[in-house]
């Protein structure tokens, strides 16, 4: 049985300029020991999907889905109670601005402590000790010293591993990193990813990575969802997406990847994802699709069988070598 | 936290100067002779003028007159009045308690009522609740100080009569000061209703006094609330599972009370000079009534001596608030 559980995921968010549709039928199952990539351009609904997850959505955002359950329980369901048992200490989330994300006026050790408190009951001396651990577990050198310093003594890197180290605190069965990488310095990016790959094959949790970079998938997921403008274009196993994408946006991705394009700056894909003004009608790549023809215009596409890609896509690429 | 501390006080030197060179300056810019003004008198004789202006050091070239008049400041020789002949400083400590008190028990309205009122208009926005506390605080913020203040006696002591109109105590209560807090003396004498007295002498006083920083404390917490909610490590916090009170209360509050506490500290200067508004309609024995009682007797040592011991206590008092703003924002501790 999956971990992560979702069928049909869709957030509407209520706007001064009518109802935005951020995810639109979003499906996602996240079996235990997992990692699972969620890639796509910014504002395609990667993080809204998973704070909806997690509970986090403000009350603007109606939040839909055929099924959402993690480890058996319905969490659409679940009481606002329950549910706050569940998130932080089963299900653990990692943010983008890792340096904003910490609350300036408390301490590193306070912060790490408090889920230890709240869903274990740990006492002072437990609770510093396990702080201690953690954070040796990802990589802060002089953990005693740093249970006293506040967030503004870090730098983004340090921020992110005390952040990591406070969603692995309690354990979780699922950890969600939204572009955990993406706000820090190149060269902290590649050891911050190696960090959750490594606390994941060490600890057997699950991992689900959101990024807007292939190259990130490519060198930690095993599986891979490709979102745009709220939908699925594609899922696959990692080796097969980045030998054979089947949907012309995941093509279009890894194009934009600096080692496969022979130029050495990136050829972004030109156009953005569409807004709540500007969606079209058919598929909603089509306006930036070379392969676009009259049908991706005006129908809405299919959703095609596994070995395709399971793309919502009219003319799925590579189906031969999917054939063979 | 030591640096901080020693910095903060470092900045109140040039600040003491100039209030005390304007306290200074004051009585010599008014118009009129200030040996006559000082001496309260009219007609006195030459010798006697010249016994005056030698006594007040009016001979000695300006410069020296400030210097020595900032020697008698430090050496807390505020002057005398020359009604009761009593020293500035003893009337002013006399009195103070009573303006202490005043203002603490507004203050703590304030802070008390204000706060959890932002919060929750803050957490609720929009709401029914948000809106009429809002308004309610907008009224309070434009309401003339001495106009309210009529309206509650009016209401209060004159339909109701359950208030007295003045004074900080019934006169059938009588016992010697020991903190000069009504409020505590009257305990403290164990002399039945006492307290209860001294409760309903300092309510309508307090609540006119609080009005104005009541209503600003109010605003500025919901709109510091509102940006906070917003942040990040209000999100970090929910994701941990927090109960709500916890991520409200303690992750974003200590956070909103940065700019509230600065606020409150203004309010401080505001709220000395709503004091000496609230004292004249109540009949309040503080030193606002006093400082007004002096200017209509043209008792001008005590005028000046009292602008240097208000400015004082202002200067002590944010001293306090920055003291808090350090203790609860740890990026300014650790500049
Ligand atoms: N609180 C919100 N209110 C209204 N719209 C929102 C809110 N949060 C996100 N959105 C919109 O939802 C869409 C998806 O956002 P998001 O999930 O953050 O994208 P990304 O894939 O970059 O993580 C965007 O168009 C964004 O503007
Ligand atoms: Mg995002």
């Amino acid at each position: 049985m999956a971990l992560l559980s979702i069928r049909n995921l869709s957030v509407t968010f209520e706007t001064a300029t009518g109802p935005l549709k951020a995810v639109d039928g979003m499906d996602l199952a996240v079996d235990p020991g997992d990692i699972v990539a969620i890639v796509g351009e910014s504002g395609s609904g990667k993080s809204v999907a998973m704070l909806a997850v997690m509970g986090l959505l403000p009350d603007t955002a109606t939040v839909t889905a055929d099924e959402m359950s993690f480890a058996g329980r319905d969490l659409a369901t679940l009481s606002v109670q329950a549910r706050r048992q569940v998130i932080g200490k089963d299900i653990a989330m990692i943010f983008q601005e890792p340096v904003a994300s910490l609350n300036p006026c408390f301490t590193v050790g306070f912060q790490i402590g408090e889920a230890l408190k709240t869903h274990l009951g740990l006492g002072r001396a437990d609770r510093q000790r396990r702080s201690i651990e953690l954070l040796q577990e990802v990589g802060i050198p002089e953990p005693e010293k740093r249970l006293s310093a506040f967030p503004h003594q870090l730098s983004g890197g340090m921020s992110q591993r005390v952040m990591i180290a406070m969603a692995i605190s309690c354990q979780p069965q699922l950890l969600i990193a939204d572009e955990p990488s993406t706000a820090l310095d190149v060269t902290i990016q590649a050891q911050i990813l190696d960090l959750l790959v490594k606390l994941q094959r060490d600890t057997g949790m699950a991992l689900v990575l959101i990024t807007h970079d292939m190259g990130v998938v490519a060198e930690t997921a095993q599986r891979v969802v490709v979102q745009y403008a709220g939908q699925q274009v594609e899922r696959q196993p990692v080796g097969g997406l980045f030998d054979h994408p089947h949907h012309p946006y995941t093509a279009a991705l890894l194009d934009a990847l600096p080692d496969r394009a022979s130029g050495d700056r990136l050829p972004a894909i030109p156009g953005v994802v569409p807004g709540q003004s500007d969606r079209p009608d058919g598929c909603l790549f089509n306006p930036r699709c070379k392969f676009a023809d009259e049908t991706c215009r005006t129908v809405a596409p299919p959703r095609q069988s596994a070995e395709l890609g399971e793309a919502l896509c009219h003319y799925p690429l590579n189906h031969r070598e999917a054939a063979a | 936290m030591l640096r901080f501390l020693l910095n903060r006080i470092g900045l109140l030197i040039p600040t003491f100067i100039g209030v005390s060179i304007i306290a200074f300056s004051f009585i010599r810019l008014l118009p009129g002779d200030p040996i006559l003004l000082l001496a309260g008198e009219r007609g006195m004789t030459d010798e006697r003028y010249q016994a005056e202006v030698v006594k007040y050091g009016f001979d000695k070239p300006i410069w020296q007159q400030y210097l020595n008049y900032l020697g008698d400041l430090l050496q807390g020789d505020f002057g005398t009045s020359f009604v009761t002949k009593k020293p500035v400083l003893t009337e002013f400590l006399t009195l103070f308690p009573a303006t202490l008190e005043l203002s603490l028990v507004a203050i703590v309205l304030a802070v008390v009522l204000g706060v959890p009122a932002g919060i929750f208009a803050a957490v609720k926005r929009g709401s029914f609740f948000d809106q009429s506390i809002m308004s309610t605080a907008l009224v309070g913020y434009s309401m003339p100080i001495f106009w309210w203040g009529l309206l509650l006696i009016i209401f209060f002591s004159g339909i109701l009569q359950w208030t007295p109109v003045s004074g900080r105590i019934s006169l059938l209560y009588f016992f010697p000061p020991v903190t000069g807090f009504m409020l505590v003396d009257s305990l403290l004498s164990g002399q039945k209703g006492a307290f209860a007295s001294a409760v309903s002498h300092l309510i309508l006083p307090a609540i006119v006094l609080a009005t104005i920083p009541l209503a600003v404390i109010a605003r500025q917490t919901r709109s510091a609330m509102l940006e906070v909610l917003g942040e990040d490590y209000v999100r970090t916090a929910r994701a941990k599972g927090l109960p709500p009170r916890r991520v409200v209360g303690l992750h974003a509050l200590r956070n909103a009370l940065i700019p509230v506490i600065t606020v409150i500290g203004l309010s401080v200067g505001t709220l000395l000079a709503g004091a000496i508004l609230t004292e004249t309609i109540f009949s309040w024995p503080g030193i606002g009534k006093w400082m007004v009682d002096s200017i209509f007797r043209r008792d001008y040592e005590v005028i000046q001596g009292g602008l240097m011991l208000i400015a004082g206590i202002v200067m002590i008092v944010n001293l306090i608030v920055d003291l808090l703003y350090g203790l609860i924002n740890p990026r300014i501790r650790h500049q």
